[in-house]
């Protein structure tokens, strides 16, 4: 038998579906910036290939990150996606060994049984056929907790399950329906021709005792045909094709190609890389902190794809980055949420399922450009000389404790400092940028950059982590930035000052910004270690918490921040630490209005843990012998 | 010639009636902690801004409230959004995203959406 | 058979309840934390709004308080809290184990802690200080800087711990601003060569003769009213005080330079109070104050028949008011003696 036509819906689904990805990744390829396209091109050529073909087959396939997280949640994924793969995979060798031809049509593989009822009684076809049992045995038992999962999301250990639209809906049915009903497909052949191997076999040699196996066979094979079908014609408007643009994106990743700033190849293939796990929705606080459940990174890439208007989802969030951080497809979801907060809204909102398949980009009207800014009252300063500058931070000012601390700690490190914002600055940039306001923020940035040109310094310190992630990344500055546990750090390894072991029970709280926005997680920790007791908590580094006052939501009402805050002050505190320690005053306001444990910033810990009696900031003339003096 | 009597010049006078307060309609419905401002001038005494030049929150708010939107929409463009107003409100209002608001409200009535 | 009511706390109101009850011949236990009873006012040096030394209204209640037996019992907290029925037993921290029909809660409050408002620089700057300090000064009758030097410039901010979402009291004290204006007018009395500047954002002289008292203020000492509230104090090289405010009736920003600034910390429930109410399952409102049964006909009525509340345990009051409060708890208590318990 050569054609039956139950292969039909299969065949259209199939070569529909490859039709639609080639075509697709030209359209990708194509809008790529030139300098990307060459990173590409070169990344396909080099060791990025090697790389990516490792990672398709630990995360695309086997689901690595997924299992750290979660074993039972990486079982569902590695079965469906591993399994699946093999199935292929071994079918296409059982339809090339055992078959007339060489290089059959992809239905000869996947309706091998149809075709050769009789085949794999004895010898290596048994022992084959045993071995895509077992395939089929390990994708259906990923399939039943998949179902599980559906209607008891707790048992993968997941509290939320993504919300599904109608297409999603139609697609995870066929998704659903493709094994089981190859199974009885396949066990109804077996049964009819007393073929098969433990799982196709006795399930066929069973229901032959009861059923005419022969005659159930074919409906079932029209099935199976019928789910593979729809579910591939489904496939580029769902949340399924994450399955192909998973492969691209990951080229692209290790190809070194970066989010950048507006909607692009990479933003787009990121959004359709998302499978909606719903990883992101368990690290979230404004879901198990605060209760709002529908604003989570799943829901942003959903909206995303859908064309539905995303302002509301994208404003909704705290910017924190824990998301990013446990992503399993290793998704920049701050970077694409920060596009669609600079994105005006989408002008048409067209959510016809066929336009789906054709959307290209994401149409933007503009810039946002509410309103031209005006920041021209801000005129040029001259501020004096210095080779470090210490800037503050708007923040900071409102914590006057770490301002005094940071001015005692560089007033005994003996270095000569201006304070440049002593008397209030000008704000750094990152609120605007924060809220998608890049243009307002570039008038910003550029007077700051001006005024620290001006002085001459090389090193520009700052106490507010928002401020240093800014200055770092969208300056274009010829200083090192630190940040002032970076800044104490480096005066502890020199020697310059000498600080008392202060015997304090401290817990640190990584700020966002500093910690997951910055990278900087070890220099707070050593200073820490270096004056005081250290205790560890359940959220360090990567996973810390966000202390709920960020800047970058302006939606939350402030009682939803403060349950945030207090919820994560109560993790934090339950060692009985002395002191709550933390590097950012917004983090040190937002606690400690919610937690009776003292709540420092590390300068102030250090400032207490200083020897050497501070220099008056009044005699700074004097700093000059005060140096020389600690030379000696 | 002289006039006596008590007149108030018109300038000055807020006309409650014929004032146009669907900017304040919009803050109101979308941030509604907008109502809860007592004029307490907490926000602008700590206002970055305002450190430089002329630009009252407290003031826009009571303005914008009272349909009085002329000054306002060209003197919220001078907000630099950082914040500090928020850590200082003792009504808990979400300051910055009024600013926000309010600009998006301007642009709205500018294209007759509100 | 004689009754045994205790009372907790030894403030005003304990005080008061305690002497009426003791003088109609029931058995009373006073038990106060600390080592003497007077609670606030032994902090307060004279009483608005006419000024009288605090030390009368103690005269008063050591006199209601002296003759009849009241089991005064200083030192003392409250370790273990039991009820059946409608006896309660109270175990001490040293205990000792009392056995009373009836209890009258009167924990009163606790100052706000004024170094919570961190921007105002308390316990940061050296002359920033609260009105309870401000008050010792007067006691001790020298109202200097830390260096020593007699202030030339002293500003008062108002509601410091109160009307504040940020500390998390909605509520108004509302003596702070009554007490602004006594401190201020002292403040002049004091030192006749300084100006006294008050930051409020609205001043709320509600209480009988408080309008007056702000009168006199502005009219015979020229206290200087600023409506706004003080968004950030910080040091200047010269030891100053820098406040940044908004003049919102000037609709200006407005900064000052003070030699002192005095910060007028509200009212909180007291830890003593928080105590009694986590073991006792009395009932606390939003604002962390004990919660009557009822605002209008119930207020020393608490949740748990039986138990009594008088004074500021419940919500702000000044004195008068406690001790009207006291006397309204006293006649609960009797009625409760009397008819209500089984």
């Amino acid at each position: 038998m050569k054609f039956d036509p139950f292969i039909i819906p299969f065949n259209i689904g199939l070569y529909f579906i490859l039709i639609y990805v080639v075509s697709r990744s030209v359209i990708w390829f194509r809008d790529l910036s030139r300098p990307d396209k060459l990173r590409l091109q070169r990344g396909f050529f080099g060791i990025a290939f090697g790389l990516s073909l490792k990672e398709i087959f630990m995360e695309s396939l086997i689901h690595r990150k997924i299992f750290k997280t979660n074993i039972r949640l990486g079982y569902m994924h590695m079965s469906l996606a591993f399994g699946w793969f093999l199935l292929i995979l071994f079918g296409t060798i059982e339809a090339d060994i055992f078959s007339a031809k060489h290089l059959n049509a992809p239905y000869k593989a996947i309706f091998f049984r149809f075709f050769n009822p009789d085949h794999g009684r004895m010898g290596f076809e048994a022992a084959y056929g045993f071995l895509m049992d077992l395939i089929l045995a390990f994708i259906l038992s990923g399939l039943l907790v998949a179902v599980l999962k559906r209607f008891y999301s707790k048992i993968v250990g997941m509290k939320k399950t993504t919300r599904l639209k109608m297409s999603d809906r139609i697609a995870l049915t066929s998704l659903w329906l493709i094994f089981p009903s190859r199974l009885l497909a396949e066990s109804f052949t077996c049964g009819a021709y007393g073929t098969g191997s433990f799982l196709t076999g006795s399930l066929g040699a069973w229901f032959a005792t009861f059923l005419p196996a022969q005659q159930m066979a074919y409906p079932f094979w029209w099935l199976y045909s019928i789910s593979l079908g729809t579910f591939f014609v489904l496939l580029p408007i769902t949340r399924y094709m994450h399955i192909p643009t998973e492969l691209f994106l990951i080229f692209m990743r290790n190809s070194g190609i970066k989010t950048g700033d507006k909607t692009g190849t990479y933003s787009e293939v990121q959004t359709y890389s998302c499978s909606s796990c719903g990883i992101c929705i368990d690290a979230c606080q404004l879901n198990f902190s605060a209760g709002i459940t529908n604003i989570q990174s799943a829901y942003l890439m959903k909206a995303i794809r859908n064309n539905d208007d995303v302002s509301e989802i994208a404003d909704n969030c705290l910017m924190c980055g824990r998301c990013d951080q446990k992503c399993p497809v290793g998704i920049e979801l701050s970077p694409i949420r920060m596009i669609q907060r600079r994105a005006g809204e989408a002008e048409n909102d067209f959510r016809n399922i066929y336009k789906g398949y054709f959307r290209s980009r994401q149409p933007i009207i503009s810039e946002k450009a509410i309103g031209s800014s005006n920041y021209s009252f801000l005129h040029e300063t001259d501020p004096e000389k210095a080779d470090i500058l210490y800037f503050a931070g708007c923040m900071t000012h409102l914590t006057p404790t770490i301002k005094n601390s940071m001015i005692k700690i560089l007033d005994a490190s003996g270095v000569k400092y201006n304070f440049i914002d002593e008397q209030g600055g000008v704000c750094c940039g990152r609120p605007l940028m924060l809220a998608g306001q890049d243009k307002e923020a570039r008038e910003l940035i550029n007077y700051n950059s001006q005024m620290i040109w001006k002085s001459g310094a090389h090193t520009l310190i700052t106490s507010c982590p928002i401020c240093y992630k800014v200055f770092k990344e969208s300056y274009y500055l010829d200083v090192e930035v630190l940040h002032h546990t970076q800044f104490i750090k480096m005066l502890i390894d020199e020697g310059s000052v000498k600080l008392n072991f202060l015997r304090n029970k401290v817990v640190y709280h990584s700020p966002c910004d500093l910690g997951r926005g910055s990278g900087v997680y070890d220099e707070p920790k050593e200073v820490l270690n270096h004056v005081s007791r250290l205790q560890k908590s359940n959220f360090e580094d990567g996973n810390s918490l966000c202390c709920g006052g960020s800047l970058a939501n302006m939606k939350i009402s402030s009682q939803k921040k403060k349950k945030i805050a207090l919820e994560a002050a109560i993790e934090l505190t339950k060692d009985n630490p002395d002191i709550l320690a933390t590097a950012c005053p917004l983090c040190k306001k937002t606690f400690s209005a919610v937690t009776e444990t003292r709540v420092a910033d590390i300068s102030e810990i250090v400032a207490e843990a200083l020897i050497e009696k501070p220099v008056k900031k009044n005699n700074i003339s004097n700093v000059k012998s005060i140096r020389e003096l600690a030379n000696i | 010639m002289e006039k006596f009597g008590f007149t108030i010049s018109k300038g000055r006078q807020i006309d409650y009636e014929s004032n146009n307060r669907r900017i304040a309609e919009y803050i109101f419905e979308n941030e509604p902690s907008f109502r809860l401002c007592f004029e307490c001038g907490g926000c602008s005494a700590t206002c970055t801004t305002a450190n430089f030049t002329g630009f009252s929150l407290r003031e826009l708010n009571i303005l914008i409230k009272r349909g009085e939107n002329d000054q306002v929409r060209s003197t919220l463009k001078k907000c630099m959004l950082c914040g500090k107003c928020t850590l200082v409100c003792p009504r808990g209002v979400n300051t910055r995203n009024i600013v926000v608001l309010a600009k998006q409200a301007f642009q709205k009535s500018d294209e007759y959406e509100i | 058979m004689s009754k045994h009511v205790i009372v907790i706390g030894g403030g005003v109101a304990g005080l008061e309840v305690a002497g009426q009850l003791s003088k109609v011949g029931i058995e009373v236990s006073l038990i106060e934390k600390e080592s003497k009873t007077g609670g606030h006012l032994n902090n307060w040096y004279k009483l608005f709004p006419d000024r009288r030394n605090s030390s009368e209204v103690k005269e008063y209640l050591n006199g209601i308080t002296a003759n009849n037996g009241i089991n005064l019992m200083t030192d003392t907290t409250i370790e273990k809290f039991n009820r059946s029925r409608s006896c309660f037993s109270i175990t001490t921290n040293g205990g000792k184990e009392l056995i009373a029909d009836a209890i009258v809660v009167a924990t009163g409050f606790d100052l706000f802690k004024s170094a919570r408002k961190e921007e105002y620089g308390y316990g940061i700057y050296d002359n920033v200080i609260t009105s309870a300090d401000l008050e010792e000064m007067f006691r001790k009758g020298e109202i200097v800087l830390t260096d020593g030097s007699v202030p030339e410039s002293i500003g008062i901010i108002h509601c410091v711990g109160s009307r504040d979402e940020k500390v998390g009291n909605y509520y108004c004290s509302k003596l702070c601003c009554v007490t602004a204006v006594k401190q201020a007018i002292e403040l002049r009395e004091h030192l006749p060569e300084s100006k006294v500047f008050c930051y409020y954002m609205d001043m709320r002289m509600g209480g009988a003769f408080y309008e007056e008292l702000y009168r006199e203020a502005q009219e015979k000492w020229g206290v200087n009213f600023i409506r706004g509230k003080v968004s950030e104090a910080s040091e200047t090289i010269e030891k100053k005080l820098m406040v940044k405010v908004e003049d919102t009736l000037a609709g200006r920003p407005l900064k000052m330079n003070l030699d002192m600034l005095v910060l007028m910390a509200g009212m909180e429930m007291s830890a003593g109070g928080e105590k009694v109410a986590g073991m006792s399952g009395l009932k606390t409102g939003e604002n962390r104050f004990f919660a009557a049964a009822d605002n209008h006909f119930g207020s020393n009525k608490s949740n748990i028949e039986g138990i009594f509340y008088a004074g500021t345990c419940t919500a702000p009051m000044n004195i008068t008011e406690t001790i009207s409060h006291a006397r309204a708890a006293f006649t609960e208590v009797m009625e409760w003696l009397r008819n209500g318990k089984r």
